[in-house]
């Protein structure tokens, strides 16, 4: 090791050389002065803080935990971890009674999944807002994703286990809060892609939420429970001999890169196999192991929004290259840009005027562009531009699945019935 | 995934190599590490602004003779260098930046430390002269933003008052830049610049065209335009006197216009740009590099026909300096660098210094070697190749920009 690399604290900070270019970058910085800036908050306070933890400044709370700082650095300092990390270790709020809600995916998905009908006419009246929003602090404009009266495990069971048995060849599929209580169609759709192209689809043994919204509301302890639970689920999916796929851009970022970064646990043993369905998709097309074929009626006016931390991943390129394969799909690039919600964040009062502007640029060109829908790998990115343009948006998975000619593929794939 | 030309490094020289590639019809992707060092661009590239120490105006291609014989213009030579950098404008303009020079006579600059530099191309909002003709101002009114300290108008007064010419500094300010004000480290040009549009260009256009008073011109930091030019051409009309700009510390106002124009024009050609994504390595085959590797894609490698490295020197890390040695670090092609490290520098910190002219060393068509042999499809331009001095020659964009269109123009 040599006298530099021995100078270098794990989260680098010491790298950072004062450029300003991850503020250049930062959406929040672009709409609020109180925010003090990627980095500032970061290497910047990082330095303070060890010397004593009382310059640990509540600002920080503002970060959207992006990662844009961290794409533009062209140092390669782990901005957003240290910011992060920071909020963790020195923040002096305990989460709020909201902040634990917004932050409980599983508990409140399984008692809203229950009585799902009334919950969703419910979270929809105008009293019912506005008592959240006085008594909560959730901000009354946010319209709330319905939940499904089915979960999607409890449908799974049911319906398409029993099937999956046939394929000789699977994957198992981490669905994530959003799939299981509120959208199960987006799973039924990969389910419906995987086994056209001759791949079963198992789930997890145990599944419990990702744990990015507990890591955003600093509800650490039970961020921390989750993911081991998670990581023995893959640990043994991945000795089984399956890939551990994901349709949610964010899900699939925090169990990759936020639990070894942020809640410290090790991954690397199976990061490699746990990977987003685009990406494990376009991979097999590429490699010529399978081949998709397309309804010829299919026409659509497409744009991809690529989620933060999509960017951050690196591959929205699979994503709009698995889009651009659709005969019939017109497809529109968005420019880079933060949709503002930031999961819980663009949900709290204090920062939803914050979220909304933060994300203008990007509704005000998807509405000038003449789209039917819009594609984007992330579930809450489509709350917040559903909510904000009118448009639909759908995962990419959802958009081959409606594409797709299963019959054909099926056949030219030689997969048997 | 498959590509025609891979290039590696998203600053000036790979996204205008990759630019003239995707142009051509080329299947062509741009890796790229972190930003770039666009975000420190004054607003002008040089193209060769001193020799021996001494300014070159006139016909400064004509004058390649004097420079090394390994030097990058030298293996370019006159005739093709004149073809290749005529494209620059052509390119400037359509990513909808404009510029004014010429490849026959440098103009001069206004640095920010009030000296003048020659010059190639300039942005057309930043302060440029007719080289050997008086300062065309009487009176300049200098115009700074009320508690910003990135711009210092009296280094500029002390130039242009050697010059002839008669300043005022004043300091304005418009409420729209208090919430700025808020986080004292938060007052920056490009912070600034996100705010300065619309209604709030037109409030700060009244303050100064009131500083402007009795002056011909008014010059002031570069903290507007830095998605476009429409914020500079919306205060100049309202402004009575010319408004012209001086770069400031970074981050770079111009130089980010310039970064996200640039990558614009470069997806609009159809071309795909990887953020954030660093190469690890790749895998030769007799000579040849088939694939890379990179952090983000991990498994899954990026296969071309051809390849062109742009990853800059030390600053962006194209040359990575440990204790011991000196190294190209993704593919550790072949450096002119020599002896140990007390041999790298000297102590006088003006002189010039050997390891600004380390690089990678390649045959006269740019290509590099690793351990001595020539890799057939790979071409190495910009601030990564050896063979001279950008800071002591004012040569840096030049050499940027010719050997990144002399490696597109081998390629299609």
């Amino acid at each position: 090791m040599t006298l530099q690399q021995q100078n270098i604290s794990d989260n680098n900070f010491e790298s950072c050389i004062k450029c300003t270019i991850c503020t250049v970058y930062c959406p929040v910085t672009a709409v609020n002065p109180d925010y003090p800036g990627p980095k500032q908050a970061g290497p910047d306070g990082e330095r303070y803080r060890l010397k004593k933890p009382l310059y640990y400044d509540e600002a920080l709370k503002y970060c959207l935990n992006c990662k844009r700082c961290e794409v533009a650095c062209p140092n390669d300092v782990r901005i957003g971890d240290i910011i992060q990390s920071a909020r963790i270790k020195y923040g002096r709020h305990r989460p709020s009674l909201r902040d634990s809600i917004l932050a409980d995916t599983d508990t409140v998905g399984t008692m809203a999944s229950a009585f799902a009908p009334i919950v969703n006419f419910t979270l929809r009246l105008k009293p019912v807002k506005l008592l959240m929003d006085t008594f909560l602090g959730v901000d009354d404009h946010r319209t709330f994703p319905k939940y499904s009266s089915v979960k999607f495990e409890t449908w799974y069971n049911k319906h398409a286990a029993a099937e999956q048995e046939k394929f000789p060849k699977k994957v198992a599929y981490f669905h994530g809060c959003y799939v299981n209580y509120n959208y199960p169609k987006l799973g039924m759709d990969f389910i419906k892609v995987f086994n056209a192209i001759g791949i079963g689809v198992s789930l997890l043994d145990k599944e419990k939420c990702c744990g990015v919204a507990k890591i955003a509301n600093r509800c650490i302890k039970d961020a921390t429970r989750d993911a081991e639970i998670n990581l023995k689920a893959i640990r043994e999916a991945v000795g089984n001999g399956m890939d551990v796929l994901l349709t949610s851009s964010t899900c699939c970022f925090t169990i990759r890169d936020e639990y070894p970064h942020v809640l410290k646990l090790e991954n690397e043993d199976v990061r490699d196999h746990v990977s987003l369905a685009t990406r494990a998709l376009y991979r097999l097309v590429d490699e010529g192991k399978v081949k998709l074929v397309f309804r010829k009626d299919f026409r659509k006016r497409i744009a991809y929004h690529v989620p933060c931390h999509m960017e951050k991943l690196g591959w929205s390129i699979y994503s709009t290259t698995l889009l651009k394969m659709i005969p019939g799909l017109d497809f529109v690039r968005l420019d880079p840009h933060c949709c503002g919600i930031a999961g819980t964040y663009g949900f709290k009062k204090e920062y939803y005027n914050y979220s909304q502007a933060i994300g203008e640029p990007l509704f005000r060109q998807i509405l000038d562009s003449n789209l039917d829908s819009v594609a984007t790998d992330c579930e809450t990115c489509k709350w917040q531009i559903e909510m904000s343009t009118g448009l639909p948006v759908e995962n990419p998975i959802s958009i081959i699945a409606d594409a797709l000619d299963v019959e054909a593929t099926r056949k030219a794939n030689n997969v048997e019935d | 995934m498959r590509f025609d030309t891979i290039v590696i490094g998203g600053g000036l020289s790979g996204l205008v190599s990759a630019i003239e590639c995707a142009r051509a019809g080329q299947k062509t992707a741009v890796v790229s590490a972190g930003q770039s060092a666009l975000h420190f661009w004054s607003g002008s590239f040089e193209l060769l602004g001193n020799i021996d120490g001494r300014p070159v105006i006139d016909n400064p291609l004509g004058r390649l003779g004097e420079l090394s014989e390994d030097h990058p213009y030298r293996k370019i030579g006159e005739e093709k260098l004149r073809e290749l950098l005529g494209k620059v404008p052509g390119i400037i303009s359509d990513a909808g930046l404009k510029c004014t020079g010429s490849l026959d006579r440098n103009h001069l600059r206004l640095t920010p430390l009030g000296f003048l530099k020659p010059a190639w191309l300039t942005l057309g909002d930043y302060v440029s002269f007719a080289a050997d003709q008086p300062l065309p101002w009487k009176k300049v009114a200098l115009v700074n933003i009320y508690s910003y300290l990135d711009f210092y108008p009296r280094f500029l007064e002390y130039g242009l008052k050697k010059r002839g010419v008669e300043c005022t500094i004043s300091n304005v300010n418009i409420p729209q830049l208090d919430t700025l004000r808020k986080s004292t480290t938060e007052m920056r040009a490009t912070n600034m610049s996100r705010i300065l549009t619309d209604s709030a260009v037109d409030a700060l256009a009244a303050e100064v065209d009131k500083a402007a008073k009795g002056a011909d011109a008014v010059i002031m930091p570069a903290i507007l335009g830095i998605y476009s030019d429409a914020p500079v051409e919306r205060l100049r009309n309202r402004v009575s006197v010319p408004v012209w700009f001086v770069p400031t510390t970074p981050a770079s106002v111009p130089g980010v216009r310039c970064q996200l124009s640039l990558r614009d024009l470069f997806i609009r050609l159809g071309g795909e740009f990887l953020p954030g994504d660093t190469v690890k390595g790749g895998y030769f085959e007799k000579n040849r590099l088939r694939r890379i590797h990179t952090v983000n894609l991990g498994e899954m490698p990026l296969e071309a026909d051809n390849f062109i490295i742009s990853t800059g020197s030390f600053f962006g890390h194209g040359l990575i300096a440990d204790m011991e040695r000196i190294y190209e670090p993704v593919f550790g092609l072949d450096l002119n660098v020599t002896g140990g490290r007390t041999e790298w520098y000297r102590k006088d910190f003006y002189a010039s210094q050997p390891y600004m002219s380390y690089g990678v060393v390649t045959d006269s068509c740019f290509r590099p070697s690793r351990k001595g042999e020539t890799v057939e499809n790979l071409y190495a331009t910009g601030a990564l190749l050896a063979g001279f001095n950008a800071l002591k020659e004012g040569s840096g964009a030049g050499i940027t920009l010719a050997t990144a269109l002399h490696a597109a123009s081998s390629l299609t």
